[in-house]
């Protein structure tokens, strides 16, 4: 009995805390983005990649805002709709950091904030290369229910997603998550791959492992005279695939979930940038259908902006 | 109490120093810049002194658009979406970025300039542009090759030599 309401009790107290978690992302989402409204709209050339980076970091000072949405079906349980907020800022030339907020609304269960991730990306050599090497480093707190799948590692597979809310959130992880991003641009091409190497902080958790490579193109490698949104310019379309690579205890494709997805990244030149992917599973451990699209406006001279309200000379 | 709730959550001390960390960068480039006197001359000295690390080979390549009559206005369009936010819309140069209608950059041959655009200065602020496809980035050339010499503002040394 004792036990039962030490339970509920916990149960009560994880709530709570979810609670305060969830307001406090909520009020720092909108505070940036109110900085962000009081600044100007940057220029966009993104990529389509969802999942794989290229090599190119955010310009220096100028502060990214950008939604996607995951729409995922589940077999053994109920479709999802997750989705994240992330704020990508140019610090300097060679660091752009990253804060993400995450979240999950899964069909006939319920909406729950899952976490957060403090991304980092270097780069370390100064010119371009015949290939450019990008490091990366993550640090994530998320609970078990997060589905937004921006990477897949180690044993990842569809049946993870299919516990309830309510069991999934009592379980949290606290990752550092690595990867080397390589990237390459021939000829309007662009080759990205991107090896990673995750471990749970929990010293019994073994090093897990996954991939993300991507190609993409922009649709015409000339740019018009005139100021155009439907330029095929403007539009850039490309491929990705990632999946996990199994673990220390066991490495290997066994036990994995593979993704293959198009993709394609409409620039505007207002500083917009839609981007939309069909995903989909490559084998039975992966979902059938990871349908994404995101949204992104890049704002310049943020930083420079705050450090001036900060104190900064004039 | 800060110092208690630091303790019992690394992460957001972790996000705490970061945050501190960046806008330090953003702080420290925001002064050097904002500092238009010496630190400014300083600061178009070095752009311009990179033009003479690029290799000899690149120095030569000719732009494959020179005779495009598109070039100039789709540079144009492309210097507005992509470099006019540091460099000033009628390439004056400003507080973050050197002048591009300055003499040394008029001077400069199409493939130096199409190197500093492709390679960037990281160190000081310039990002690469190699994701821009290559005939892009000609374009932009063809436009900066097209500004007039005369609406220079900056005067910068130019000495070429690196530090």
């Amino acid at each position: 009995m004792a036990a039962k309401n030490c339970a509920c009790l916990c149960r009560e107290h994880w709530s709570r805390h979810q609670g305060k978690i969830a307001f406090r992302g909520w009020l720092a989402a909108h505070v940036l983005l109110l900085v962000a409204l009081l600044v100007c709209p940057g220029s966009a050339q993104e990529s389509p990649y969802i999942v794989t980076y290229d090599h190119y970091l955010e310009e220096p000072g100028n502060l990214e805002v950008e939604y996607f949405s995951t729409f995922g079906t589940q077999r053994g349980g109920n479709d999802f709709h997750a989705y994240w907020v992330e704020f990508e800022y140019g610090a300097t030339a060679w660091w752009t950091t990253e804060l993400y907020l995450d979240g999950q609304t899964t069909f006939g269960d319920s909406t729950v904030f899952t976490g957060f991730r403090w991304e980092n990306r270097i780069r370390p050599l100064q010119r371009e290369h015949f290939v450019n090497p990008v490091l990366y480093i993550e640090y994530e707190q998320i609970s078990e229910a997060d589905k937004i799948i921006k990477e897949v590692e180690g044993h990842d597979v569809e049946s993870d997603h299919a516990e309830p809310n309510a069991d999934a959130r009592r379980g949290h992880n606290h990752e550092l998550e690595f990867k080397l991003l390589l990237s390459k641009n021939f000829r309007g091409w662009n080759v990205a791959v991107n090896p990673l190497a995750t471990k749970n902080l929990l010293p019994s958790n073994p090093w897990e492992f996954g991939y993300a490579i991507g190609v993409s193109r922009p649709l015409a490698l000339k740019a018009s005279a005139e100021r155009c949104s439907l330029c095929l310019e403007n539009f850039v379309a490309g491929v990705e695939m990632y999946g996990g690579l199994g673990d220390t205890q066991s490495f290997g494709l066994h036990e994995t979930s593979h993704y293959l997805a198009p993709a394609v990244a409409w620039n505007l030149p207002s500083g917009w940038t839609l981007r939309f992917s069909p995903g989909f599973g490559l084998n039975d451990n992966s979902h059938r259908l990871l349908l994404r699209w995101g949204l992104s406006r890049e704002f310049s001279g943020v930083g420079e902006k705050v450090s001036r309200l900060l104190g900064g000379r004039q | 109490m800060i110092k208690d709730v630091l303790r019992s959550r690394p992460a957001l001390l972790l996000l705490a120093m970061a945050a501190v960390a960046s806008l330090t960068f953003a702080q420290g480039s925001a002064q050097s810049s904002n500092d238009i006197g010496t630190q400014s001359d300083h600061l178009h000295h070095y752009y311009y002194a990179e033009s003479a690390r690029v290799p000899e080979k690149a120095r030569e390549r000719q732009n494959p658009l020179a005779s495009d009559p598109d070039a100039v206005a789709a540079g144009g369009k492309l210097f507005e979406q992509h470099c006019a936010e540091c460099h000033g819309h009628n390439a004056e140069g400003s507080r973050k970025a050197p002048a591009l209608c300055a003499e040394a950059v008029q001077q400069a041959t199409d493939g130096t300039l199409f190197w500093i655009l492709t390679n960037g200065v990281v160190r000081r602020g310039m990002p690469v542009w190699s994701k821009l496809p290559e005939a892009e980035r000609w374009q932009i050339v063809r436009f900066l090759k097209s500004l007039n010499a005369s609406q220079e503002r900056a005067k910068p040394h130019l000495d070429t030599r690196t530090r």
